[in-house]
Parts: C-alpha cells; sequence; structure tokens
C-alpha cells in the first residue's frame, strides 16, 4: 500500500490578516495542521509494508512542518514550493495538489479534516474530481479490503457506511484517532529521510494555474462584523441570578 | 445572473438551509429562481414544494441509484443541469454532502468557490459575498473571476421567504460518469430523529463542558422546564456522552433559531456558533470573561453556572 497525505503548515497561534495584501500574513512562526496528525496516524496505520508519502505546498518554511510529519513515521516527503503560488485559491491549489498526486499514485490519498487557516475542508472533494477518483469525506473509521477502503463516517442524518474503489481520496474527521507524539529519535531520523522541494515548473505548471493567476476568486475588502446592538455584561456577585430574570421578565421570554 | 439551488431532502422533507437560499437567490437575482432536487423515489410533489419558497423551476433527477447521499453522482447532474439551463451562479446551504458536491463541482466547471457566506449582494452585475473568518472577528467582501460562480452558504445564514409561489418541474435523465459510480453506498442508518423537537423549541438551554458532568445536565433540564424549551449541547459535552446526539447544536448538529438560547459553561466555538448565532436572544453564563461567546450574547453573565443556575431555577420556581 502506498499512501500520500495532504498536510498544511499552518500560522502558530492567533491569525492576523496583513493590511497590504489582504492575504493572511504566513511571516511568523508556523506549525502543521493539528487535525493533518490524524490523517498521518491513520495512513501509518494502514500503510503495512507500504510506504506514507506527505504532500504539501507552501512557503519554504512548510519544511518544517514536513520534517514534523517525517518524525511521526512518514517516509518520504514533497514540498511544492514558489513564489508564483503565494494566493492560491481552493481551485488553484487544488491543481497544485493534483499534479503532484498524480505523479506519486498512490493507492489512497488521505487529507486531514479542516486547515485552522483556510477552514475551506473540502479541498480534497476538488483535487479527487480533477483526479477523477472517487472520494469520501469525514471518515470516522478506514479499513482496507481488497482492492477497494470501507469509511464509515457520521453526518447531520445518519451514519454512512461507504465503499470507494482503489485508488481513493479519503478525509478524515479529527475524531478517528488518537495521533501520536514526535520522539527524539523520530527526529533525529526524520533528517535523513528524503524531502523533495519542487517549483511550478518542475509540474509542468505555469503562473495561469496557481497563484493569484490561478485563483478563481479573490478578496476584495476587509470589515469588522456588526457587534450585537445593547449588549448587556454583568460579572456575578451574587445577584446574577436575579439580573437574568429581570432580563428575560423585561424582554417578555418569562 | 441565471442562479441555480441545490436542494436537499431528507425522509420525505425539503432541508431548510436550501430553502433560505432560494430567498436569497430570489432577492439578489431579480429574476427566476432555478433548483435541482436529486434522490431515488418519487420526488415531483417535494419539487412542487420549493415552489412554496421562492423556486420558479426545479429540475428533478429522480433515480434510485441516486438515492444514496454521495457527492459524485450529483456533481455529474449539476454539470448537466449547468450547462443546458445556461445558469452562471449555482448556491448551496452547508452540509457535509453540499460542501462536498460543491466543490466537486467547482473542480468540474474550472470555477471560483466562495464558503461559509453569511450573506451576498449583487453590484450591477458584479456578485460579492460575505465571509466571517478569523473566528468570526472579521468579515471579508469575496469575489469571483470565473465564468461560473459557486457559493456555499453558513447552514442557517438565510431567512426562508414563503412566497406561495408555484414551480414548474422538470424530469431530467443524467447518468454519472464512471468515476462517479466508484463509490458505493453499503448501508445508512438513519437517526431516530423526525420530532424537530429543538428546531422547533422557542427556548433552547444548552449545556457545554462548563456544566462538568453528564448529571449537571439536570441544571439545563429543569431551566428548559420552567422556561417551556428543550436542552441543547455542544459536540464536546455530546463526545463525552453527557448527553444525546440528537440534542447536538452547531456544523455537525441542528442549527436553531429558537426566540431564546440559554448557553451554560459553553465557550462560543465557531462550530458551535454557527448553529444558533441566529437566536434571538442569546444569554450566556460563562466563568471565563474573555469566552468567545460572550462577543454574540445579548447578555453576558461572568460566573460559575453550578452557582447561578440553581438560583435561576429557585427564582424562576417561586415566580410560577
Ligand atoms: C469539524 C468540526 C465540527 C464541529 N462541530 C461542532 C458542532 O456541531 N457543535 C459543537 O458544539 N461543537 C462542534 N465542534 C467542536 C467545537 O470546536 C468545540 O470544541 C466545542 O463546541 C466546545 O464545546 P464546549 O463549549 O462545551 O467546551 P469548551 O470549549 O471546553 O468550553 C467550556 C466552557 O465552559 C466554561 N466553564 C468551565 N467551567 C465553568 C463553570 N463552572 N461555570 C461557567 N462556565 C464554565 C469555560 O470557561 C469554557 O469557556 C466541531 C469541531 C470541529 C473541528
Ligand atoms: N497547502 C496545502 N498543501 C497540502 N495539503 C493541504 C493544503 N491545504 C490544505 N490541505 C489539506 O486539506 C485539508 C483541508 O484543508 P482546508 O480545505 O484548507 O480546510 C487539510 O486538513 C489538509 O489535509
Amino acid at each position: 500500500m502506498k499512501i500520500a497525505v495532504c498536510v498544511k503548515h499552518v500560522p502558530t497561534g492567533n491569525l492576523r490578516i496583513s493590511p497590504d495584501s489582504n492575504r493572511l500574513d504566513r511571516s511568523g512562526p508556523g506549525e502543521l495542521n493539528a487535525v493533518d496528525k490524524n490523517a498521518i496516524e491513520e495512513a501509518l496505520r494502514l500503510k503495512g509494508d507500504g510506504e506514507v508519502v506527505v504532500v504539501s505546498m507552501g512557503p519554504t518554511s512548510a519544511t518544517e512542518s514536513l520534517r514534523t510529519a517525517l518524525a511521526l513515521g512518514a517516509d518520504r516527503a514533497v514540498l511544492v514550493s514558489d513564489p508564483a503560488a503565494a494566493g492560491s485559491d481552493l481551485i488553484a491549489t487544488s491543481k497544485v495538489l493534483a499534479k503532484v498526486l498524480g505523479r506519486e499514485a498512490a493507492d489512497l490519498v488521505l487529507f486531514g479534516q479542516q486547515t485552522s487557516d483556510g477552514a475551506g475542508a473540502v479541498l480534497w472533494a476538488t483535487v479527487a474530481e480533477l483526479l477523477r477518483l472517487p472520494f469520501v469525506s469525514q471518515a470516522a473509521t478506514v479499513t482496507m479490503q481488497d482492492g477497494s477502503v470501507r469509511v464509515t463516517r457520521e453526518t447531520e442524518v445518519g451514519d454512512d457506511v461507504i465503499d470507494a474503489r482503489l485508488p481513493a481520496v479519503v478525509s478524515v474527521s479529527d475524531t478517528i484517532n488518537e495521533p501520536r507524539y514526535t520522539s527524539l529519535k523520530g527526529m533525529m531520523g526524520a533528517k535523513k529521510k528524503p524531502l523533495e522541494v519542487l517549483t511550478l515548473a518542475d509540474l509542468g505548471l505555469g503562473a495561469g494555474d496557481a497563484g493569484d493567476g490561478g485563483s478563481k476568486t479573490s478578496v476584495l475588502g476587509i470589515a469588522k462584523p456588526p457587534a450585537r446592538v445593547n449588549s448587556i455584561k454583568i460579572t456575578d456577585d451574587g445577584t446574577a441570578a436575579q439580573a437574568i430574570v429581570d432580563y428575560l421578565a423585561d424582554k417578555q421570554l418569562v | 445572473m441565471k442562479p441555480l439551488v441545490f436542494l436537499e431532502h431528507h425522509q420525505g422533507e425539503l432541508a431548510k438551509g436550501p430553502l433560505g437560499v432560494l430567498a436569497k437567490a430570489a432577492a439578489v437575482g431579480d429574476g427566476p429562481v432555478a433548483a435541482v432536487l436529486i434522490g431515488g423515489g418519487a420526488l415531483t410533489a417535494l419539487a412542487e414544494q420549493a415552489g412554496k419558497f421562492g423556486a420558479t423551476t426545479v429540475y428533478v433527477v429522480q433515480d434510485d441509484a441516486l438515492d444514496p447521499p454521495l457527492p459524485q453522482p450529483r456533481v455529474d447532474v449539476l454539470d448537466e443541469v449547468v450547462r443546458l439551463g445556461g445558469f452562471d451562479t449555482v448556491l448551496f446551504s452547508n452540509s457535509v454532502l453540499a460542501a462536498d458536491v460543491a466543490a466537486a463541482l467547482a473542480a468540474r466547471l474550472d470555477a471560483g468557490l466562495n464558503w461559509d457566506l453569511v450573506d451576498i449582494a449583487n453590484h450591477d452585475g458584479e456578485l460579492i459575498g460575505k465571509r466571517p473568518a478569523l473566528q468570526d472577528s472579521i468579515l471579508i467582501d469575496v469575489g469571483w473571476r470565473s465564468p461560473h460562480r459557486i457559493a456555499l452558504f453558513r447552514t442557517g445564514s438565510c431567512e426562508i421567504v414563503a412566497t406561495g409561489g408555484d414551480a414548474r418541474v422538470e424530469l431530467l435523465d443524467v447518468h454519472p460518469h464512471e468515476h462517479s459510480r466508484a463509490a458505493t453506498l453499503v448501508s445508512q442508518t438513519l437517526r431516530e430523529d423526525k420530532s424537530h423537537a429543538l428546531e422547533d423549541a422557542e427556548v433552547i438551554v444548552a449545556g457545554g463542558i462548563g456544566l462538568g458532568s453528564a448529571e449537571s445536565f439536570v441544571l439545563a433540564e429543569d431551566l428548559a422546564e420552567l422556561l417551556g424549551g428543550a436542552v441543547g449541547a455542544t459536540r464536546a459535552a455530546v463526545y463525552k456522552g453527557w448527553y444525546s446526539h440528537t440534542a447536538q447544536v452547531g456544523q455537525t448538529g441542528k442549527t436553531v433559531t429558537p426566540k431564546l438560547y440559554v448557553a451554560l459553561g459553553i465557550s462560543g466555538a465557531v462550530q458551535h456558533k454557527v448553529g444558533m448565532q441566529n437566536s434571538k436572544v442569546i444569554v450566556a453564563i460563562n466563568k471565563d470573561a474573555n469566552a468567545p461567546i460572550f462577543e454574540f450574547s445579548d447578555l453576558s453573565v461572568v460566573g460559575d453556572v453550578h452557582t447561578i443556575v440553581p438560583a435561576l431555577i429557585e427564582l424562576l420556581r417561586q415566580r410560577k
């Protein structure tokens, strides 16, 4: 089994928009997107005597997160890093990842549930469609079968069991497993594992495919959302219960 | 703009989210609003119902092979309808299924997708979406740069308008692509909850991790009973087994809009917020003065639920 896992390097801590570009400020420290560790963990569980390759698109600092992934146990990493890819939206990002994944030709491609910065939680669908592969999202369990993968998942309406023919794309829920921690030994070992860095040109992609030129959406402006009008804040000094009753009575809710 | 709205239905009922999107499409479009209804069994009666909420034409693809809630065959249908009807904007209300369909359709049409929209405006043909970001601390104006525009709305962000109109129903046959049939549904267990008790409740008292234990949900139950309402819960509380999954409010639970929502020991994570932010009056009790929930509450009470709620219950009992 060869398994590819898509992971992202996201800013650590509070996110900030840089005022001159209207883009997320990625100049500060970053880390491996937390729920992508669930996807790595699942890949390690499923790979058997196969291989786990982590794939990412991001700034050169994203190599840090890929090293973390290698330290967790992935065998190999591929990063697409190119100034011309900065500012890629969903479609642009998926074209780049689909190119890499097409080259890797893994049996199974895993995604995490959502990034802490983009939070689109749909990238697997665009990538799978570009690769013309079946996909299943929100996996709560993943089981390999002969030539297919079985996924159970929870949606708003119920619980589904879905089989997808391999090669397939699956995104995993953050409840699927408990990711391991990086060990010192893992971190030492990660330094020796292969980490390939590619440009758009290496993949045969041009400026019209990725970055601003390949994006089909744009950010036009940023504003403060309107605050709730007339909101009241009190701190309990023993009379909060009475204050709540008075408030509700005033609103004719009791 | 020529809008097309993706309808969803569960157990013989149209989902509410997309009905709100129909009204939004009508408001910004100023013209006919088409919709698509896909599934197994006979769907024409349901399609006609969509007319009562603003759809002027409903394309129906009914085929038992489309009964399983899988995204890719639906992408084939939408792709076909978009081309057939010359639609330029496809609008969705978020759900596990809708998000997957919207994104795969964006890839198919090489179109921009803007997600988590709470509103949309039409400036002389240019569409502008409103998307909250960074834990809802900012509101971004987003646009599209492709001939086709895909919009995915935050659940419950568009108000339903009963227009009482009539929809023309058009039956279509669409044959899914080979790769769209490579995933199959083995089984589906529907959650036993057709009661809509939570969605219909005028008052909801919801509990989170701050309640501290399953036993403490009695506080939420007692308070709900006194206020004439139902009990809700956060996903974190549900995962701990403190309360039933059917009570979960939020992105992966129910979307509710009661007259009064009382949040007990709930931090106000954005995934919870999306399910309850359109409640008329929100009262939150949390011991952390900086809890995010206070940013969207009408009455914010900084304090301990274990002292305030019993006192509140006592006061309400005395009033009866
Ligand atoms: C993809 C995804 C989907 C999700 N879907 C949902 C969803 O549908 N619904 C949902 O709710 N969540 C959902 N979540 C989880 C969500 O992100 C939060 O983790 C969850 O809402 C937090 O629940 P909570 O507020 O009960 O717990 P916490 O975040 O732990 O907050 C507990 C709060 O209680 C306060 N508190 C503690 N003790 C007391 C006390 N004695 N008195 C008063 N206050 C006290 C604390 O100050 C804190 O603010 C989802 C997450 C993901 C990643
Ligand atoms: N730039 C990226 N490179 C590789 N994988 C990514 C990237 N962005 C997102 N992903 C993957 O897609 C999932 C969903 O991300 P998002 O759509 O941004 O919420 C993440 O959990 C990752 O697995």
